[in-house]
C-alpha cells in the first residue's frame, strides 16, 4: 500500500482479520444472525455498514473538539440516523428498487454496535482521516465474516447462491438433488449462523493461538 | 480546569444548534425530494397490479421482472379498463382509485358509520376480463400486502405479494415468483363457499399441481407470514364478494 502509511494501513487491514469487530470483539452480532440467510442480503449490508461508518465517522471526528462529553452518546445517534434516514430517502427517490431491498436493513443500521462503537472508541479521540479508515475497515471486517456466513447458509440452506441454483433443482430433482442430496433448512434459522459465527472464530483462533484469551 | 464544553450552558446550547440544524436538514431533503418518491410509489403501485394480472417483462426463469417505469403508465392506461370503487352497493368508477390508501380506509372502517371504500381494478387481458383486488394484512415482523387478479368465475389469474420487513430467505420469499405462480389456476371458491387460498404445510403438492384444493405449498421456516397471507387472502377478497358474484347473474 503506497498509498498508506503503515500506521493508517493498519488500521484498514487489522479490523479484516486479527482485530475483526465480530469475530474478536463480538460486536454486530445480531445483524450478522438476522440477515445472512441470503449472500445478496449480506452484500447489500456490508456496503451499507461501509457507508455509514465511513462517513459517520468522518463526521463526529469533525466536530469531536465541539462536542460536549456529557450527551456525546445521543449526538452520536443523531449522527447515525440522520446519516441513513438520508441515505434511505435519496435511494427512495433515485434507485427505488435498491430502497425496497434495502428497507430491512435501515434500522438495523442505526442499531448496529459496531457504529456507535467506533464512533466512541476512535473517532472522537482521532482526526478526520485516520477515522475514515478506521471506519472503513471494520465495516470491512464486518462485511467480510457478513459474506462468509451468507455464503454458507444460503448455499447449504437453499442450494443457491445470490439466487443462482447452483446444486440444481430441487423440486424437479437434477444436479446434486437426484444423488438424494437435501437442502437443510435449519441453515436457514438464526442459531445456525450462531454455529457458523462459532466456526469462523475457531478456525481462526486455532491459526493464530496468540487470539486466545487467557 | 473544566473545559468549556463541559458546560452547562454550552451543552443546551449545543443541543438546540443540533437539533435545529439535523431537524432542518432531514426537513429539507425530504420536502425536495417529495415528489420524485410519491411518483415511484405510484409506479410501483402500477407495476404490481399489472404484474398480478400477468402483465410484465418476466423471462421464462428467474426473477420477477415489472413493466419498467418509463413505459408503466401507457400499459396501464391500455390494460386496466376500468376503477371502481365499491362502496357498499354503490359501484362508481374512479380514474384514481389505485390511489386509495387501504391501510387508512381499514382504520376509518373501525367506526361503524363509516362505509368503507375499496377500490377495484378491472383489466383485460388476452380479451379476458380480470378483477384485481388490493390486500393488506400481517406478517410475521411488519405489514403484508398485494394484489390477486380473478376471472369472472373466481379463479385466480395471477397474484403479487409484497411485505415491509419479513425475514430474508424466509418470509421474504412470498415475494418470490416460485410462490406467486403457484397460486395461478386455484379458484378461490369451493363450490358455491368462499374458501380463500390456504397457504397449507405438508399438502405435498410443491408445483401446485392439485388446483381444486384452494391450497398452495408453504414455505418451509416461515409458518407466520403463510398464515398472514391466507388469513390476508380470506378477509380482504372476502368483501368483494357481494360485487363479484353480481356479475355472474
Amino acid at each position: 500500500m503506497g498509498l498508506l502509511s503503515k500506521k493508517d494501513s493498519k488500521l484498514i487491514l487489522d479490523p479484516l482479520a486479527d482485530n475483526n469487530p465480530i469475530t474478536i470483539q463480538v460486536l454486530g452480532i445480531c445483524s450478522a444472525l438476522a440477515i445472512t440467510a441470503q449472500l445478496k442480503a449480506s452484500i447489500v449490508m456490508a456496503i451499507s455498514v461501509v457507508f455509514v461508518l465511513g462517513v459517520g465517522n468522518v463526521v463526529i471526528s469533525l466536530m469531536r473538539n465541539i462536542i460536549p462529553s456529557k450527551i456525546r452518546i445521543i449526538v452520536q445517534l443523531v449522527v447515525v440516523a440522520a446519516l441513513v434516514i438520508i441515505v434511505d430517502q435519496v435511494l427512495k427517490a433515485f434507485a427505488y428498487e435498491l430502497s425496497k431491498e434495502l428497507s430491512v436493513f435501515i434500522g438495523l443500521i442505526i442499531t448496529n454496535c459496531i457504529i456507535m462503537g467506533r464512533f466512541e472508541a476512535f473517532a472522537l479521540g482521532n482526526g478526520p482521516w485516520r477515522s475514515f479508515l478506521d471506519g472503513i475497515g471494520n465495516a470491512a471486517g464486518y462485511g467480510v465474516i457478513l459474506i462468509i456466513v451468507g455464503f454458507f447458509r444460503e448455499l447449504l440452506g437453499s442450494g443457491t447462491l445470490l439466487g443462482f441454483k447452483v446444486l440444481g433443482d430441487p423440486i424437479s430433482k437434477t444436479g446434486l438433488y437426484a444423488l438424494g442430496y437435501e437442502n437443510n433448512g435449519f441453515m436457514l434459522l438464526s442459531p445456525m449462523a450462531l454455529i457458523v459465527i462459532g466456526i469462523i472464530i475457531w478456525v481462526q483462533r486455532s491459526r493464530n493461538k496468540e487470539l486466545i484469551e487467557e | 480546569m473544566a473545559k468549556k464544553t463541559d458546560k452547562n450552558s454550552y451543552t443546551i446550547i449545543f443541543s438546540v444548534i443540533m437539533v435545529i440544524v439535523v431537524g432542518s436538514l432531514l426537513a429539507g431533503v425530504a420536502q425536495g425530494l417529495k415528489s420524485k418518491i410519491t411518483l415511484n410509489e405510484r409506479f410501483e403501485k402500477m407495476q404490481n397490479i399489472l404484474y398480478a394480472m400477468g402483465i410484465n417483462e418476466n423471462e421464462s426463469d428467474g426473477d420477477i421482472t415489472f413493466i419498467s417505469t418509463d413505459k408503466v403508465e401507457g400499459v396501464f392506461a391500455a390494460n386496466i379498463k376500468k376503477q371502481l370503487v365499491i362502496q357498499g352497493d354503490d359501484v362508481t368508477e374512479d380514474p384514481e382509485a389505485y390511489l386509495i390508501d387501504i391501510k387508512k380506509e381499514e382504520t376509518l372502517a373501525k367506526d361503524p358509520n363509516y362505509q368503507r371504500r375499496l377500490p377495484l381494478f378491472v383489466g383485460e387481458k388476452d380479451g379476458e376480463t380480470l378483477y384485481v383486488i388490493p390486500m393488506r394484512g400481517k406478517g410475521l415482523w411488519d405489514a403484508i400486502w398485494g394484489f390477486v387478479a380473478v376471472d369472472k368465475s373466481l379463479v385466480v389469474k395471477g397474484v403479487f405479494f409484497d411485505h415491509a420487513g419479513e425475514t430474508p430467505g424466509l418470509g421474504a420469499e412470498i415475494k418470490q415468483r416460485y410462490f406467486m405462480d403457484d397460486f395461478k389456476g386455484e379458484s378461490i371458491m369451493d363450490a358455491d363457499v368462499f374458501k380463500g387460498i390456504t397457504v397449507a404445510k405438508g399438502n405435498n403438492d410443491p408445483v401446485n399441481e392439485n388446483k381444486t384444493d384452494n391450497k398452495v405449498d408453504a414455505i418451509a421456516g416461515a409458518t407466520i407470514t403463510g398464515d398472514g397471507v391466507t388469513a390476508m387472502i380470506k378477509k380482504d377478497v372476502r368483501m368483494y364478494l357481494p360485487y363479484l358474484n353480481s356479475l355472474n347473474q
